[in-house]
């Protein structure tokens, strides 16, 4: 293992997990007045994919996208700001948590339609190839995305024309409080119906970030021999409530046993323990880095909450392209 | 001047397209088929290629998405559907994603996409095969909604919405394919946005569009042996909608006459009349009338499918209670009006 990159990853889900905290944490002062669907607890997913990409390749993400933007290498200030619904956010406020977007990152597309970037993650992949482009295209979605008919139909088109694309499933068993019992059948398999297309499949350990990074960096040597895309599947689990910054077990839907289990498989404290029992890290340099996340993100807070809104005229602005 | 069809200029116009900007491409369903969908898109594969002219498979919710993500990654593509009906399985791309995109990424993202769709009519077509929803796109901020009725302007509104770089939903009436008219063999661009007035006159304004504006045209030819001079206003593009013109029609006649291509309630009608007597309503001299498809889904039968849309002799008569006269119209100009196909020429497909 590439002892320079676990470190990395390390830390940046740690960042990540630190700006969700805070949103977490400023959410009840009603300051940033959009949905919020945070990624607590499933940063290995987001890190471990985008650690294996390029900063030329192109991610897509949904509803929970913060994690997805962020290890994209999205700017922290812009994403806050949009939260915030300031001018200085990535989409000017007009956008919000649900649509985030960094150009620059690779970022195109974060949408909350379940469902709706996978087609046009597809299209971005045939675009970029129609083109000559080299550019991989990695779309995130939950498990529940793939009861959409929009997921089969894009499995379907992106095996017909070979597509370079990763489609990665973050599935973390629920679908704002309902179960995978009840969406989907036990004699179901997801990584068969992938096959089933056409398309190579693997499963790896959601949050384990080297396993997640394994995985992708198999999915992008299968892309570049057999020319044609990869389904990728992580089991995991969020935290938190489906939307909003609090956590909801008061309510039963969850196991308390499952919440438990999971939480005891923290992708951040799995890779913690890894790095100091192999003696890349002391709990010295972490407790610095640490600190030093800690007033980046101070400071990225402040940047949002300080910056201005948008002018009034504004809202007849950016409708049409001329 | 060269005479086409409305059909061949639509596929010129995507030739042309093709051959000047290596961006443009080409997919729907059955697009290089024998048939290539009605005559407009036929031989485009052999002369451009197949990477640049594609079938696709019956999944037109995904083709959407796929079409919007590889514009977003610099293709200008065209989507055919052979019917709007098959189009609402891709509302939600149209609606949530096309359309919103430039907006809620503040503008750092355009959308260059043309979306064709024919609206059938007649042979029996029904209730699924024959709809004219153009209202339900128009209603949508961040489209745009282009509908030609002459060949010439099936050309010139397509090159421009081809070179557009926003979604431009591009409807086309299947009983205007094979209707002929002057058009140059040049590339040439008539602007979204602007209507245009096809028959000009001082007595009353019919504002209308798509194949509806045929049947204007013919009910003024009528009007005209009766002594009144309408202006037709054929509007070529509902959104954005040219509300300039029409008003300023009605400022010089006074009267107002809209006859809608889709159904009359809720619908574009609704939105004409309204954007007119909200500005000028003190210059009417009578208050607007509408006339389009009966509130009724399409039967299949022409028995009664026949009763449902507007016809020549309709919009006389209603254009004649406008004036308060009435009109008795001739045998031979009854025969103006359509049982289930175009003309006696027009023997299908449908």
């Amino acid at each position: 293992m590439d002892n320079k990159l676990i470190k990395d990853q390390f830390f940046q889900m740690l960042r990540i997990r630190k700006v969700e905290l805070k949103i977490s944490e400023l959410y009840p002062e009603e300051e940033m007045r959009c949905p919020v669907h945070l990624s607590v607890g499933q940063e290995a997913v987001a890190v471990g994919v985008c650690s294996a990409l390029q900063k030329k390749d192109i991610a897509l993400s949904a509803h929970r996208s913060h994690a997805h933007y962020l290890a994209k290498g999205g700017d922290l200030k812009s994403m806050l700001a949009e939260l915030y619904g300031k001018k200085t956010g990535c989409a000017e406020g007009k956008g919000g948590s649900m649509h985030l977007i960094d150009l620059e990152a690779g970022l195109i597309a974060a949408v909350p339609i379940v469902g709706s970037t996978i087609p046009i993650a597809v299209g971005s992949a045939w675009g970029n190839m129609m083109q000559d482009k080299s550019v991989t295209t990695a779309v995130f979605f939950g498990e529940g995305a793939t009861e959409t008919g929009v997921f089969h139909e894009s499995l379907g088109f992106a095996s017909l024309h070979n597509m370079p694309m990763i489609f990665v499933c973050e599935n973390n068993l629920y679908s704002v409080y309902s179960s995978l019992e009840v969406r989907q059948s036990n004699k179901r398999n997801n990584i068969k119906i992938a096959e089933g297309h056409g398309i190579v499949s693997l499963k790896g350990e959601g949050n384990d970030v080297s396993s997640v990074y394994g995985v992708i960096k198999e999915s992008i040597s299968i892309i570049k021999k057999q020319k044609g895309p990869v389904y990728v599947e992580f089991d995991t689990y969020r935290w938190l409530e489906h939307c909003g910054p609090n956590d909801d077990d008061h309510l039963g839907y969850r196991k308390d046993k499952e919440v438990k289990k999971w939480k005891i498989n923290c992708p951040i404290e799995k890779t913690k323990d890894y790095l100091l029992n192999n003696k890349l890290a002391d709990e010295k340099e972490i407790q610095t880095v640490s600190l030093e996340l800690d007033d980046e993100i101070e400071e990225a807070f402040e940047f949002a909450k300080t910056s201005p809104f948008l002018d009034k005229k504004h809202l007849y602005t950016s409708i049409y392209s001329d | 001047m060269r005479n086409l069809k409305f059909f061949e200029a639509i596929r010129e116009a995507t030739a042309i397209s093709l051959r000047d900007d290596p961006s443009v491409y080409l997919v729907g369903l059955g697009v290089p088929d024998p048939k290539g969908i009605f005559g407009t898109t036929e031989g485009l594969q052999s002369e451009y290629g197949a990477d640049r002219v594609f079938d696709m498979p019956i999944s037109e919710n995904a083709m959407t998405g796929v079409a919007i993500g590889s514009a977003l990654v610099g293709m200008r593509p065209i989507l055919t559907h052979q019917r709007v009906e098959f189009a609402l399985l891709s509302m939600e791309q149209i609606v949530n994603q096309a359309a919103k995109w430039f907006h809620m990424t503040a503008g750092k993202k355009n959308i260059p996409l043309v979306i064709r769709m024919i609206i059938g009519r007649g042979w029996g077509q029904g209730a699924q095969h024959s709809q004219s929803l153009e209202s339900w796109f128009a209603h949508i901020p961040g489209l745009k909604v282009v509908m030609p009725a002459t060949p010439y302007d099936a050309k010139g509104l397509l090159i421009s919405a081809v070179e557009d770089n926003n979604p431009v939903i591009f409807m086309e009436h299947r009983w205007l394919h094979n209707t002929f008219g002057e058009v140059p063999k040049r590339k040439y661009k008539v602007p979204l946005g602007k209507a245009n007035i096809i028959k000009s006159g001082k007595d009353l304004t019919i504002v209308s569009h798509s194949y509806m504006s045929i049947e204007a045209l013919k009910a003024a030819m009528i009007m005209k042996e009766h002594g009144i001079d309408s202006e037709v206003i054929d509007l070529r593009s509902l959104r954005p909608l040219d509300t300039k013109t029409i008003i300023k029609s009605v400022k010089k006649t006074k009267r107002l006459l809209v006859v809608d291509n889709g159904w009359t309630r809720f619908g574009v009608s609704a939105e004409i009349i309204s954007s007119v007597t909200e500005k000028i309503f003190d210059e009417l001299k009578c208050s607007p009338s509408r006339i389009g498809i009966e509130d009724v889904p399409l039967p299949s039968t022409r028995a009664l499918a026949v009763h449902a849309y507007p016809t020549p002799s309709k919009i006389v008569k209603a254009a004649a209670k406008l004036l308060g006269l009435q009109i008795k119209l001739s045998k031979e100009q009854k025969k103006s009006d359509p049982l289930d196909q175009p003309d006696q020429n027009f023997t299908g497909p449908f």
